[in-house]
């Protein structure tokens, strides 16, 4: 599932295992309790924290197939909106998280799995392999509000945003800086790993107050925070699941 | 007028027809509606539109002569509001139309004709000819609501909309490609045909749900959406 391990003065959250990391609840819940394990690490000087994956994949998405394994369209419809509220608290736990984060992307990111690592402060991407991937428009989803919020947060031009939604784009490390959406691309897989340890100790040395950062990450995603609330592309207005319509 | 035609690889070309300004006045924006329309109706999976013209211009904008024909400023205002709201639909349909959209700018586009051009997902121009021009600090005009919030979603770099909005600049290819605001000049107009032609092809190929397109094309713009009134994008989900 995920471990979390700390080396010199930052944390490194792994996703285990050579699958796909799907973003189910077990999966979701894992991660969302080494982040609340971190809450309880002194906040000042703030430690950063580091997410990385094994394997080919750093997360392909939310776990659909598991979602549909049942034929009941009101448990399949019930199965997104867990998967779906389950995120958004991982967003939120991320973006008021009291300290730096980094991701260190060194496979494949795609639909919530981008999302994911699109809500990390810095993203650092492997050279060679991997692309980041808003694949909802090739498999026939429509992309949450929330997720938008997130891109133009993160991707200040137009035209890129237009390229990763409206083209489901697959972008490769180089594409990606081009594009503004990575920072720093890295070698190999340890060597994307390094480079953001290394960045992370740059800035354990600033000292900064963890509370103070996460609340001025806040007012900077005030935006993506606005919308977590809701995703309408999983449930009505009432709070009905989109049954019918799946 | 307008025309609408369908090529044999499923794409829609909407052109402007004849040599003149193409200014939109309630004929030509009707007709431009209309064709819209038809293609919206004639939608299937990898289905393109492509907007051009004819001649020197896209389009110079609203019609001002005519607006100023009323007879007294009360009159000429009420028109040129009148244009305003009737440009405001076609703005709505091109932003929820499902396919992906092309414009080819093979000539001037002013003020309104911008508006219409940016509308499209896509925008190619000519490098040798025509210019980008948002004319209505030069002739003392204030721009409507959905056109900043168009410029706003469509053109990124703060500098380029106060450089297009407040300084008037009349922005020739290479530099509207620079200041980010089309994809591509060429050189004339038949390399700017071809260009587009196969990039409307490319996008073609992949074949998407265009009620699906259309929806996601909706949630990348959500304010534009709330001022054309389009609502919320809807959930549609082929699993």
């Amino acid at each position: 599932m995920c471990t979390l391990e700390k080396r010199g003065n930052v944390y490194i959250l792994t996703l285990t295992g050579n699958d796909e990391h799907r973003l189910n609840p077990t999966l979701l819940d894992s991660i969302r309790s080494a982040l609340r394990r971190l809450r309880s690490e002194p906040t000042s000087p703030s430690s950063v924290l580091i997410t990385t994956a094994h394997g080919k994949f750093f997360s392909n998405g939310y776990d659909l197939s598991w979602a549909r394994s049942t034929t009941s369209q009101s448990i399949t419809s019930s199965r997104y909106m867990m998967m779906s509220s389950k995120m958004r608290g991982l967003a939120s736990d991320l973006i008021s998280l009291p300290m730096p984060t980094i991701a260190a992307i060194t496979g494949h990111a795609s639909a919530a799995g981008m999302a994911f690592a699109l809500c990390h402060d810095y993203v650092i991407m492997r050279r060679d392999r991997g692309f980041l991937y808003m694949s909802e428009l090739d498999i026939g989803l429509v992309v949450p509000a929330w997720f938008v919020a997130l891109l133009e947060c993160k991707i200040g031009n137009p035209k890129a945003r237009r390229d990763v939604v409206l083209t489901a784009a697959k972008l490769t490390a180089e594409m990606a800086v081009e594009k503004g959406i990575v920072d720093k691309v890295g070698g190999s897989a340890e060597e994307t790993v390094e480079a953001a340890v290394r960045l992370g100790e740059e800035m354990f040395k600033r000292k900064w107050d963890g509370q103070v950062y996460a609340k001025n990450r806040m007012v900077v995603m005030g935006k993506v925070l606005d919308e977590l609330g809701f995703d309408g592309t999983v449930e009505e207005e009432n709070g009905k699941g989109i049954g019918s319509k799946l | 007028m307008c025309t609408l035609e369908k090529t044999d690889d499923n794409i829609f070309v909407l052109t402007l027809t004849g040599d003149d300004e193409h200014r939109l006045n309630p004929t030509l924006i009707g007709s431009i509606l209309s064709a819209l329309r038809d293609a919206k109706e004639q939608a299937t999976s990898g289905s393109v539109l492509i907007t051009t013209s004819r001649g020197k211009f896209f389009s110079n904008g609203f019609d001002l002569a005519w607006a100023q024909a009323a007879g007294s400023k009360p009159k000429a205002v009420e028109r040129l509001h009148h244009m305003v709201e009737l440009l405001k639909p076609v703005v709505a349909e091109l932003i929820s139309l499902p396919m992906p959209t092309i414009a080819a700018i093979n000539g001037h586009a002013a003020a309104g004709g911008l508006i219409l051009a940016l509308s499209h997902d896509y925008v190619y121009m000519k490098r040798d000819r025509g210019v980008l021009y948002m004319s209505e600090v030069d002739i003392g005009l204030t721009i409507p609501d959905y056109f900043n919030v168009l410029l706003r979603a469509k053109i990124g770099s703060p500098s380029a909309r106060r450089d297009v909005l407040l300084r008037g600049a009349k922005v020739r290819g290479d530099e509207a490609v620079s200041m980010g605001i089309v994809e591509g000049a060429h050189d004339n107009e038949e390399r700017l045909r071809e260009a587009t032609m196969s990039h409307g092809k490319q996008l073609a190929s992949r074949k998407w749900d265009g009620e699906v397109y259309k929806e996601i094309r909706k949630g990348l713009y959500p304010e534009l959406c709330v001022v054309l009134g389009l609502g919320e994008a809807e959930v549609i989900a082929k699993l």
